[in-house]
């Protein structure tokens, strides 16, 4: 079958993801082909295709999740995997256990991947370093969150026709920067795609220093979204307000949020994207979420194709290891 | 040379660098019952430290041995065993232990455990405030009387400007020598690194320089005001530097230590999430450094203090956000330094001898940091070119950005009143 050729040419070597940065850019080419495939098993025939199947997946998750979890899960269940899920409020962490611990625990218990959200910038790399088993990181502190990026540009992808048509594009990422891996992970993976990234929203969430990144800064809105191919949203959390990095929710969708009033500064065909879940109203408005720029709920289709193929990539190449280890034996 | 150093004894052809008398030249030390003499008698015994360097014994401002309560890190056996390897002959015990030192039967428990264990001189600092809580001055008089040096609320800062100017005209009243750990809490509820081009890149809090900066020019505010001295510990940061330059040419009574690790390294140590590297105040940027070293050679920064902090395998073993800061320091200081400072052509030996232990000496008013004639032998004999892999430690902890590494420079003997306590072959 395809998906058997395509994995014994494959050059992936990760067991692990932990950040974008890490690929290259012929990876992110074999996630985005994978998933293609898997995209078009999900919609031609929704059946399960067994590339996991006899696996079992924990999902570890330490922070609440609804769609990156489900979306994790859905992958594997699609895959044939078993999934068990773990949250933080199930977890031992709770009993004080550590982050080490409970992750060799999960690993003693022979299960075969874990999938890891951590509220610690770094907790994925520090939890592949003690395992043997496939890490994947579903989003680490303000550090990365890669395979929202992987799912994002592959959703742009879709849009600009192939994976060599992202240079020159400009892409907009609207709001809060400072604390967000996922507009971490998608400068990463949009600078080495070849696009150009503009980052926009109070000053006070997005640094300078995020120049340093290879991106343009702006904390004008006009410039940020006038001629961008896509606008990408975050969610603004109400938590920034209470520590005083804008006034009110109010002023900010005042300022930055992306309404109709707004709408004839985006040139035609700019597509509207968010990694949810929309705040409506404040960074972005029904009118758009729901309109034919949208891309909101291809991004979470796409999510499951890409998660399929960046989890089949990782156990494939957990297996070879394993196999090279026990040849050299 | 091992353990068979008689009572009197004179160590030949050594360098000997002596900052408390500008002494830098080949001669002779004499040593008899454990203080320096002038001329040692005929049947002394004659130790030949041909090549080496011999330097009064270093002094550490900022130490934490963590004993009592936290003995799992450290203890003041293995602590004071590492500061001896280190090159160490006096050392200032901070005294954020468990509980804190903030009341006079403490010191007393504490000094009994230095009197049955410590290896080299080991000076006990007291609580600015109860508990270290920012809230209500300690018994400052009463800390005093049962001895101890200095007194800080290190690891924690006054935030109370009022408080701060108390604790100065009422310390100042005893003696007292008054040190601040400089750290603003409202811009550092999240920080865990130094904040700027790195911390933007991994994601992790942002503990910024003006946190520091601005307790500075509090405390050299209120010491100008009050006419009192303040002594800031570990600077970290470019304005910082300045802050107590400016305040110095004002004529305010101000003194300031940097730490090794601030001036051998830089906040993208961090990239790799390896909580060894992972101190407060964090590690900054090349020009932060290159402004501490500047401040080194004008005479701004006059103390080099290790702010030895050890923590166990298992406080450090955790994701970033979850690992305590500070790092050991007692067994590279030396090293380091002399590779950030002397190596590199910024400064003399006998002024990294000076920054180590002389003007430590003098700030605290302890017998320690000179040769001179009728005070105690500590010194220690240095091998400028000694290249050696730091992969022991006897902290009883290892966390050292340094561990495995390749250093230049090392302490090879150290003397404590005229006991050999330390000696590598």
């Amino acid at each position: 079958m395809i998906v058997d050729s395509f994995l014994k040419n494959s050059s992936w070597s990760k067991k692990d993801l932990i950040c974008v940065e890490d690929l290259s850019l012929n990876e992110i080419r074999e996630v985005f082909a994978l998933a293609d495939i898997f995209k078009k098993s999900l919609i031609d025939d929704s059946t399960k295709i067994p590339y996991l199947s006899g696996k079992t997946v924990v999902s570890l998750f330490f922070e609440p999740s609804t769609r990156t979890r489900t979306a994790f899960e859905m992958a594997a269940h699609k895959l044939g995997a078993d999934v068990i899920s773990v949250t933080s409020a199930a977890s031992s962490s709770v009993k004080g256990e550590t982050l080490k611990d409970t992750a060799r625990n999960i690993e003693a218990l022979m299960a075969d991947m874990i999938i890891v959200r951590h509220s610690a910038s770094g907790a994925a790399k520090y939890l592949a370093d003690r395992i043997k088993i496939p890490v994947i990181n579903a989003g680490d502190g303000a550090h990365a969150h890669p395979t929202q990026a992987l799912l994002d540009t592959f959703t742009m992808r879709e849009k600009f026709g192939g994976t060599d048509n992202f240079a020159g594009r400009k892409v907009t990422i609207l709001g809060d920067i400072l604390f967000s891996r996922v507009a971490r992970s998608n400068i990463h993976a949009l600078n080495k795609l070849g696009a150009k990234v503009t980052l926009a929203g109070p000053s006070t969430l997005v640094p300078p220093e995020f120049g340093k990144l290879g991106v343009k800064v702006t904390y004008n809105l006009y410039e940020a979204i006038s001629d961008a191919d896509v606008v990408m949203l975050l969610r603004i959390q109400h938590e920034r307000q209470r520590a005083n990095y804008f006034p009110s929710i109010g002023e900010y969708a005042n300022i930055f949020g992306l309404g109709k009033l707004r709408e004839p500064l985006l040139k035609s065909g700019a597509i509207i994207m968010h990694p949810g879940p929309i705040n409506r109203g404040v960074e972005l408005d029904s009118e758009l979420a729901d309109s034919d720029r949208s891309v909101i709920l291809n991004q979470v289709t796409n999510g499951v194709a890409v998660r399929m193929a960046v989890m089949r990539l990782c156990m494939n190449a957990a297996t070879r290891q394993k196999n090279a280890a026990l040849r050299s034996k | 040379m091992k353990s068979s150093i008689k009572k009197e004894f004179v160590v030949r052809n050594a360098r000997v660098v002596d900052p408390s008398s500008g002494l830098d030249k080949v001669c002779d030390v004499c040593v008899s019952n454990g203080v320096f003499v002038k001329k040692a008698s005929a049947k002394a015994q004659v130790v030949d430290a041909h090549g080496l360097v011999l330097a009064p014994g270093f002094v550490d401002m900022h130490a934490h041995l963590r004993e009592p309560g936290q003995t799992s890190k450290e203890t003041i056996a293995t602590g004071t065993a590492a500061a001896a390897a280190g090159g160490f002959t006096s050392v200032v015990a901070m005294p954020n232990t468990s509980p804190a030192v903030d009341s006079a039967s403490t010191v007393k428990l504490i000094n009994d455990i230095i009197a049955k264990t410590a290896k080299v001189k080991v000076y006990q600092s007291g609580c600015i405030t109860e508990g270290r809580k920012g809230e209500k001055l300690a018994p400052l008089g009463s800390l005093k009387k049962q001895g101890v040096i200095a007194v800080t609320d290190d690891g924690s800062c006054v935030q109370s400007s009022e408080i701060m100017r108390n604790a100065m005209v009422y310390a100042k009243m005893f003696g007292l020598f008054v040190m601040d750990h400089c750290q603003d809490y409202s811009l550092t509820s999240s920080g865990q690194m130094n904040e700027g081009e790195w911390s933007v890149r991994l994601g992790l809090g942002g503990w910024p320089s003006a946190a520091e900066d601005i307790i500075v020019a509090r405390d050299t505010i209120l010491a100008q005001y009050t006419k009192s001295h303040i002594h800031l510990q570990h600077i970290s940061s470019a304005l910082s530097v300045d802050l107590i330059r400016q305040a110095k040419k004002r004529g305010v009574s101000v003194s300031a230590e940097a730490t090794p690790h601030h001036i051998a390294l830089t906040d993208d140590c961090l990239k790799g999430y390896d909580t060894n590297f992972k101190m407060c105040p964090p590690v900054r940027t090349r020009a932060d450094i290159n402004a501490i070293i500047k401040g080194i050679e004008d005479g701004t920064i006059e103390v080099i203090a290790t702010d030895h902090a050890p923590h166990s395998e298992t406080d450090k073993d955790m994701e970033f956000d979850a690992a305590p800061f500070g790092i050991i320091g007692f067994e590279t200081a030396f090293s380091v330094c002399h590779q950030a400072l002397v190596a590199s052509g910024k400064i003399e030996l006998i002024r990294l001898i000076e920054l180590m232990s002389t003007r430590p000496a003098q700030l605290l008013g302890i017998d320690a940091g000179t040769l001179a004639e009728g005070k105690p032998a500590d010194f220690v004999l240095i091998n400028e070119r000694e290249e050696y892999f730091y992969n022991e430690p006897l902290s009883r902890s290892k966390n050292s950005p340094w561990l495995g590494k390749k250093l230049t420079g090392r302490v090879v003997s150290t003397f404590v009143d005229g006991k050999l306590i330390y000696d590598v072959r």
